[in-house]
């Protein structure tokens, strides 16, 4: 590899892991925003201009707070857990194709970190790998609260992976392809997976929400029965990686179903505007369009937090086993059963 | 080559603290870094698929399942049963024999050649996909009906005991 | 049983049909409406720029009133200290001296009154013992402020200001 490639890497790596950084950030505040807007409040608004400070102010009051460990905790591990937990959650954005080849001058640079024939199993590893994070800081906690959120964190984690895994085998009967890029460049235009696979989306749609831990789903940090779930004893900037790991993993899988199901960079006319602005133009114009799309999950995700209640254990668990499961093979099976015919009749 | 001796050196090592951790968490701990260690050594014999795998399933869902079941255990002091010094013995005379069946084993292997890739893209997906479904289609799905029946077992031993309650 | 009362209605459970075991479709129409409050007017008054108009018998801070002449009304009667339930008034008399007219309108008046805001319950009763309406309970709510004698107002915040300033 050459030196420029290497740097053009580099540079890569460190702007999406920035973008990844800033928009968790602001997600922090668009969650208090969009849940403002949803109950017909304002949402912080004393940080500059309509509160957009906001975060920063939150990132300084974090740095400057007590940091605290359990005299009964055990060190290391404590520590382990956030660090764990946040760098799961920043690696998983590695192969996620973020636009189209992109020409300049006559060098062709790829807007992806790194293209591996196995991409989504990768995305999978790293989602069963975040769980370590919350159990390994739950249980060196030292507190029962905590390791019930723990408990209850792999638990769901576990029985949630299996159905999406179920729902990507369909996705993949159709794709043939385990890679990232190959499948977003066989969506060009507006032939996006999700129009032959609703029912595969909507399985992973409502797994990612249970990976992330979020509402309704968000039973390891339930508030109302755990204290704070996985989190209790944790302070400071500690307690910061922890809510930072969250709204990083939402960006990270709101790209996924972007990237696997909405067609990820693609959009009607593309061939249109590629062909009039140029080759260096047109892969920023899909960078935009990717970007439109995760906020709108984003915005998904929240839109979800505030208006659904929490599930109950058991019906997490019924809902995951007895539902899901069998959806996502019913949804194998049918989507076998017409792939064949088709390929058959025509 | 030196990156192999440095990966085989680290899961040598975490998988003695495996055995050496005092606390059990801290083992299982210790052995899904080994696990991880392996992941690398898949990856550096250019197997992704099976790397990514045993990254899945064995770091990300049984390891969790093992961490599980030992944060539940109660792991006080006292609640360790006492082992006699005759258990001990027993444990160092098996393991010892297990050692030298192992040696005698290795030993009489011929040694092998060093790796080298006769085909670079073995590993890949695809390849992988079309040998196990053609040419061994038979072991996998046999294989596939064994963790049918364990599952059933599973769930035959999870229900056996729905005898009707009897009114207080 | 015999009904009480012919208001009693039977309610019937029936089993939930397929789209309510579904969910789904319950789900799209609670986040309708929550869709519905996003683009709603907010209701929030943004407390320190804007505020809500008080209503006419709201009670908060006092003020000591001074007559049409500019004249502190208030004679140290003592009757608004005896009067208050919470015992947050304090007050020191003093004589009116020659010249002072223009100041104080009777003979004698307070050389130091003091209410403690921390005590202070906002009854009224102080308004209603004046003999002379020099005290009204018309002024605004109390600020927040760091110690607890901050909170001790004496005759330089509750007097109200002369006529011609």
């Amino acid at each position: 590899m050459q030196l420029t490639d290497l740097i053009i890497k580099l540079v890569l790596v460190l702007v999406i892991f920035a973008i990844s950084l800033v928009v968790a950030m602001y997600s922090t505040y668009a969650e208090r925003k969009v849940a403002a807007f949803l109950q017909d409040r304002v949402g912080p608004n004393r940080a500059g201009p309509f509160g957009i400070l906001q975060p920063l102010a939150d990132g300084a009051k974090m740095f400057m707070k007590e940091e605290i460990i359990p005299t009964r905790a055990s060190g290391f591990l404590f520590v382990v857990g956030p660090s764990l937990a946040i760098m799961t959650a920043c690696i998983g954005s590695a192969v996620i194709p973020w636009g189209p080849q992109m020409q300049i001058g006559s060098r062709i640079i790829d807007l992806q970190v790194t293209d591996i024939n196995v991409g989504i199993l990768y995305i999978f590893g790293v989602v069963s790998l975040g769980v370590y994070g919350i159990m390994i800081g739950g249980w060196a906690s030292n507190n029962k609260y905590s390791l019930l959120g723990a408990i209850r964190a792999a638990s769901q984690s576990i029985s949630y992976e299996i159905s999406m895994g179920l729902s990507i085998i369909a996705l993949l009967m159709l794709t043939g392809t385990l890679s990232l890029k190959e499948i977003a460049e066989q969506q060009h235009g507006l032939h996006w997976n999700v129009w032959y696979q609703p029912l595969g989306f909507l399985i992973f749609m409502i797994c990612a929400f249970a990976e992330t831990n979020r509402s309704p789903f968000d039973l390891p940090e339930c508030e109302t029965e755990l204290v704070g779930g996985y989190h209790t004893e944790y302070s400071s900037m500690k307690l910061g990686f922890y809510l930072f790991a969250e709204y990083i993993n939402m960006f990270v899988s709101s790209a996924v179903m972007a990237t696997l199901y909405w067609g990820g960079y693609n959009y009607p006319g593309m061939d249109w505007v590629a062909a009039h602005v140029g080759p260096t133009i047109a892969p920023i114009v899909g960078v935009i369009v990717l970007f439109a799309k995760i906020f709108a999950f984003i915005f998904f995700f929240m839109w979800v937090r505030w208006t659904i209640p929490r599930f109950r254990y058991d019906q997490l668990m019924h809902l995951g086993w007895k539902k899901l499961i069998p959806l996502a093979i019913a949804n194998i099976v049918l989507t076998g059963v017409i792939a064949t015919l088709i390929k058959h009749f025509a | 080559m030196s990156i192999f001796y440095f990966i085989a050196f680290l899961s040598i090592l975490f998988s003695l603290l495996v055995i050496f951790a005092k606390n059990p968490v801290h083992s299982v701990l210790y052995l899904i870094i080994t696990f991880f260690t392996f992941t690398i050594h898949y990856i550096l014999l250019n197997a992704q698929f099976l790397a990514i795998v045993n990254f899945i399933v064995y770091m990300g869902a049984i390891l969790v399942l093992f961490l599980f079941v030992m944060m539940m255990l109660n792991l006080n002091k006292d609640a360790e049963p006492t082992k006699s010094i005759y258990v001990k013995m027993i444990g160092v005379i098996g393991g010892g024999s297990l050692l030298v069946t192992l040696v005698a084993a290795l030993k009489g292997l011929a040694k092998s050649q060093p790796v080298v890739l006769q085909n670079v893209n073995l590993g890949s997906v695809q390849n992988l996909g079309k040998v196990l479904f053609s040419e061994f289609l038979l072991p996998f799905e046999v294989s596939s009906i064994l963790l049918l029946s364990a599952m059933v077992g599973a769930v035959l031993l999870a229900t056996r005991d729905n005898k009707p309650k009897v009114t207080v | 049983m015999e009904p009480l009362s012919n208001k009693r209605k039977l309610i019937e459970v029936k089993p939930l049909n397929f789209w309510e075991r579904a969910y789904l479709p319950a789900i799209a129409q609670g986040l309708s409406i929550t869709m519905k409050h996003f683009f709603k007017k907010d209701v929030t008054i943004r407390y320190p720029e804007q505020k809500r108009e008080f209503s006419e018998n709201f009670r908060g801070l006092h003020s000591l009133k001074r007559d049409e002449q500019g004249r502190e009304r208030c004679t140290a009667c003592g009757l608004c200290a005896l009067s208050c339930p919470a015992e947050a008034i304090t007050m020191i008399a003093g004589e009116r001296q020659e010249g002072e007219e223009n100041l104080y309108r009777e003979e004698k008046y307070a050389a130091v009154y003091e209410i403690n805001m921390l005590r202070c319950i906002f009854c009224g009763l102080c308004e209603e013992a004046c003999p002379k309406e020099a005290i009204y309970l018309d002024g605004d709510i109390v600020p927040t402020d760091f110690t607890r004698k901050d909170f001790i107002y004496g005759k330089d915040k509750l007097v109200e200001p002369p006529l011609n300033q």
